[in-house]
């Protein structure tokens, strides 16, 4: 059965949401979810960008106040 | 009965942790009211940063190191005998010997391992200098290199977030001197869609890049290596020819943390201010250890540790939080081999470096030797 997991990246400059996201990837099932919430806008686009290139799905992108959630599903 | 303190891994964090406690409540472990007890995996103390400079021939490795017990207070309990098990339910820590430990308050500091295996042909075809042998083995292919394509390959997640810039520069200076670069392509690999994940490192770091005329290879996730081939490959399609492959591995946390059940991939879920693992009341976690997502750093696990050393002993000594860790993290930046800058910032403040400076790098030789008074807890 499929897990959603999230990754509170909010006010992390370094190493960043994207980052986070793909280490948290490499740790999970093909057909899970990670769920990451970002305060740096450049997340909205950064993580659909990668999720293209390498062949994973995009979920929602959710605007929550001060900060946004962006959920990718494992799918390779 | 003393109030019990227990403190798995001897790296800078745990040792930070360890020798300010004993500033603080020298006293009360003198009268027999705390006690503060280290379960370490070695005697020697290792300055891993150093590390960096032993590919160049840049540093004594001498340097890197010093007796764990000479760092150490002489007040703190110190075994070589590395953890097995930590059970935070009934708050015992058993060891490799078999003894088992019980604490009041317990600092898990057990730090970040490289995983070049997790990498298929990754450990045959690349160098690396995240360990002394890898460095070592590293000096001495550099040594023999006579020019071709390198290619300085990143993956996630990785300790020390500036080591990948810096070790491409100080490549490029290294190889420059030797009259190689005319003969040599290095082509910088990173995960992401930028040169660094910090974007005003980036935004330096790329066009000084271009100056250098080094290439590089952004949105590139390390998916194999054919070591007999010559080639490294990324899960986004791309293949690149390389005659001498240095990585920046993938880590893990210590296996101690998987084994225990206490968080996947070795890092333990912790409450990013009071540094307390989720769900526990007496359970500090400090440095790598954290699932925080923030650098994996010396400086992280600094901050970290002082804000540590702060709450403990305002609970122990007056059952009182005395404050919240800010995401501080600090970290020096060799930009070649004679010139470096430094960023800072936290979790409200975005970074912002300056531009390089012999003075900075020099800076940093010098810190090279002030971390050991950082590790006894006096910087």
């Amino acid at each position: 059965m499929s897990e959603r997991k999230t990754i509170d990246a909010r006010g992390s400059f370094c190493p960043g949401p994207l980052m986070e996201l793909i280490a948290a990837l490499k740790l999970v099932q093909i057909g899970d979810e990670i769920e990451i919430l970002s305060t740096d806008k450049g997340t909205v686009n950064d993580v659909p960008e990668w999720v293209a290139k390498v062949g994973h799905e995009m979920g929602e992108i959710t605007e929550k106040g001060d900060h946004w959630s962006v959920v990718v599903k494992k799918a390779k | 009965m003393a109030t019990r303190i227990l403190i798995v891994g001897g790296g800078l964090a745990g040792t930070i942790i360890a020798n300010g406690l004993c500033r603080q409540v020298g006293d009360e472990i003198s009268k027999g009211n705390i006690s503060i007890t280290m379960l370490g995996t070695s005697e020697t103390h290792m300055y891993q940063p150093g590390l960096l400079y032993v590919p160049f021939g840049k540093i004594r490795e001498k340097e890197l190191f010093r007796p764990q017990r000479k760092v150490l207070d002489k007040k703190i309990i110190f075994h070589v005998d590395p953890a097995k098990n930590i059970d935070v339910d009934s708050q015992k820590v058993t060891t490799e010997s078999g003894k088992v430990y019980e604490y009041d308050y317990l600092v898990i500091a057990t730090g970040s391992r490289i995983m070049p295996q997790n990498i298929p042909g990754m450990v045959e075809g690349a160098h690396w200098l995240y360990d002394l042998d890898g460095a070592r083995k590293m000096r001495d292919a550099l040594e023999a290199f006579e020019g071709g394509k390198i290619v300085v390959n990143v993956n996630a997640p990785h300790k020390c977030p500036v080591a990948p810039v810096e070790i491409t520069f100080m490549l490029h200076d290294y190889l420059s001197k030797k009259g190689l670069m005319d003969k040599t392509e290095i082509t910088y690999t990173y995960p992401i869609g930028r040169v660094h994940a910090l974007e005003p490192v980036a935004e330096w770091a790329k066009p000084a890049m271009d100056q250098h005329g080094i290439k590089y290879e952004t949105f590139f996730n390390t998916k194999e290596v054919d070591p007999k081939a010559k080639t490294i490959s990324s899960e986004e399609g791309v293949t690149l020819n390389y005659d001498f492959l240095v990585t920046i591995p993938p880590h893990n946390g210590a296996e101690i943390i998987t084994n225990s059940g206490l968080g996947d991939g070795g890092w333990v879920p912790t409450n990013k201010t009071k540094l307390l693992r989720e769900g526990s009341e007496n359970v500090f976690v400090c440095g790598d250890t954290t699932n925080i997502p923030i650098s994996k750093a010396g400086s992280t696990a600094h901050f970290e540790a002082d804000t540590i050393i702060d709450n403990l002993t305002s609970l122990i000594t007056e059952k009182r939080w005395a404050r919240d860790y800010d995401g501080k993290v600090f970290c020096f930046v060799e930009t070649g081999m004679n010139s470096g800058t430094y960023v800072w910032f936290d979790y409200n403040t975005p970074p912002n470096p300056g531009a390089p400076s012999q003075m900075i790098h020099w800076f940093k030789l010098a810190y090279n030797r002030l971390y050991w008074l950082s590790a006894r807890g006096l910087l």
